[in-house]
């Protein structure tokens, strides 16, 4: 009963709450300097009626994936040879610390340069933000791999190959999820951005032709659909980890 | 036969220094020599920081003596090898794999047939107990059951030598008595080679053929002492209670000696 209320009733009521408090702000604003909850709904339907935001819908989460999975791709493996290889990971160190604090937008004008304008940019932006966690914690994922899990896999005369593929791999799974998850915040929150700069579609473009043409209710529709879905990758991607993390006997 | 060719394992003025934090070199074990015979079953007793966890890292060949050298099978042992096989005191089993799947990776590691691998990794579970939870994940486990769990993944590929370092210490009461009693009925079943770390004195009664006490700084051997017991050992027997005097006192003589040394230092 009280776990009901905790975990059910209260957020409920803190979102009506919050609504509430909006629809009444509201009231004293014209709605094309702050609109309603219930201006933002039929914008919503409005939008989706004609077409416009399925279509801007699935541009988005299609750089989404594409770029999110290319980090993975080029990241894993990365971080995977740089924590096995100190050595390596010792050269090439500076030079991570220095890129990694440029913000992903800072890339944006030469992005354009290099690719043009489109999807490329776009991509390339969700990417450099999706890359750097994953990269890190595997690195640090690797190194955090026990001691003792290597000493075992040695003593019982388990080649590189395999200590690679069947310890320090799945040792350091975990580790690695933990980026996977950072990064898709961070990628999902750099897909608008890198779509305001340059694309000509996406939820992202859709807010900034929405500014242009100062339909405040669908700016703030496209606002609201960007956090939906960034709530509901991120619930995907726990039920995804709760699964992996039961198969791979950590408690969860 | 001479003991020259009759030791399983040899140690021949083996010495281990290590650069401490400080940069001073620290002896960690000082020209040390020990035979141990074939099937024998040896216990390394000591306080703490006398160099147990060293000398045996240096018989498993996972460390390389500073000087000296070990000698297993009349060979010179410069890593580990899957003949002599090291239980740890924290299991280190792979919480990805389940019981089997742990029991199975020595076998994986020898490229031996699946079936027959699993075969194999099923008996020996059968051997120490614990075939009823074969599909379990080691998190779901006592610690007294994990610790059976890496015994098992041991005994699974045959070593000749079983090295176990402070095995039962993170173990309550209860189940370290247990599983003392379980690895003397397995040792008698296989009869490996055991050097066994402890610095419980019971316990060293209670398992070793022969206790060697060590003494630290640098880290020696202060005393060998032959349990003239025939197993199993009744811990409240008068003979066992003899034994376990005359090594609590040179265990005494250990620490007094430890804190005068460390006294001068000062
Ligand atoms: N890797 C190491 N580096 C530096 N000093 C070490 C290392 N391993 C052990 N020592 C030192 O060697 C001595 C013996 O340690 P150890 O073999 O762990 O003793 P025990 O297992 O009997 O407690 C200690 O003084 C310890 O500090
Ligand atoms: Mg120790």
């Amino acid at each position: 009963m009280r776990r009901l209320v905790e975990q059910f009733l209260l957020p409920v009521l803190t979102l009506a709450a919050f609504v509430l408090l909006w629809q009444w702000g509201a009231r004293h604003y014209p709605p094309e300097q702050f609109p309603a909850p219930s201006d933002v709904v039929k914008a919503i339907k409005e939008l989706s009626d004609n077409g416009v935001l399925w279509t801007n819908i699935g541009i988005s989460l299609a750089r989404f994936a594409a770029a999110y999975l290319l980090a993975v791709l080029v990241a894993i493996p990365l971080g995977l040879f740089l924590g096995r290889f100190t050595r390596c990971h010792r050269a090439i160190d500076p030079l991570i610390q220095v890129l990694r604090p440029i913000s992903p937008i800072a890339w944006f004008p030469l992005a354009v340069l290099w690719f043009g304008i489109g999807n490329a940019p776009a991509v390339f932006i969700i990417f450099l933000a999706a890359f750097y966690p994953i990269l890190l914690t595997t690195v640090s994922a690797v190194r955090a791999v026990p001691a003792v899990y290597l000493k075992v896999s040695s003593n019982f005369g388990a080649g590189p190959a395999m200590t690679f593929l069947r310890v320090i791999v799945p040792a350091a799974f975990p580790g690695i999820m933990v980026g996977l998850h950072i990064a898709v915040g961070t990628a999902w929150i750099h897909l608008v951005a890198g779509e305001m700069l340059g694309a000509q579609s996406g939820l992202g473009f859709m807010i900034i032709d929405a500014r242009n043409f100062l339909r405040t209710d669908q700016i703030m529709a496209g606002m609201l659909l960007v956090g939906l879905l960034g709530l509901a990758i991120y619930k995907g991607m726990k039920l995804l980890e709760g699964v992996i993390g039961r198969r791979w006997g950590v408690a969860g | 036969m001479s003991s020259e060719t009759t030791a399983k394992i040899r140690l021949r003025e083996v010495e281990k220094r290590f650069v401490s934090a400080r940069g001073e070199d620290q002896i960690a074990v000082a020209r040390l020599d020990l035979d141990i015979r074939a099937g024998e079953f040896v216990c390394l007793v000591g306080p703490s920081g006398c160099g147990k966890t060293t000398l045996i890292n240096l018989m498993a060949g996972f460390e390389k003596p500073t000087t000296g050298e070990v000698i297993i099978d009349g060979k010179v042992a410069t890593a580990p090898d899957p003949d002599h096989i090291m239980i740890f005191q924290d299991y280190g089993l792979y919480p990805w794999r389940t019981v089997l799947g742990n029991v199975l990776f020595g076998l994986q590691a020898r490229k031996v047939p699946a079936a027959e691998a699993r075969e194999k990794a099923l008996a020996t579970l059968e051997l120490v107990g614990l075939s009823h939870a074969k599909d379990k994940h080691p998190h779901e486990l006592s610690g007294g059951m994990k610790q059976r769990v890496s015994i098992a993944r041991a005994l699974a590929v045959e070593p000749s030598v079983l090295f176990m370092d402070e095995p039962f210490a993170a173990l309550d009461a209860f189940t370290r008595l247990h599983l003392q009693d379980e690895l003397l009925r397995i040792w008698n079943e296989k009869k490996p080679t055991v050097v066994f770390v402890t610095h419980d004195l019971d316990e060293a009664i209670t398992l070793g053929e022969r206790v060697v006490l060590m003494a630290p700084r640098p880290g020696r051997i202060q005393r060998i002492l032959d349990v003239k017991l025939a197993h199993p050992r009744e811990r409240t027997d008068h003979d066992f209670a003899v034994f376990r005097k005359q090594l609590f006192e040179e265990f005494h003589l250990v620490h007094r000696q430890a804190a005068e040394a460390a006294e001068y230092a000062i």
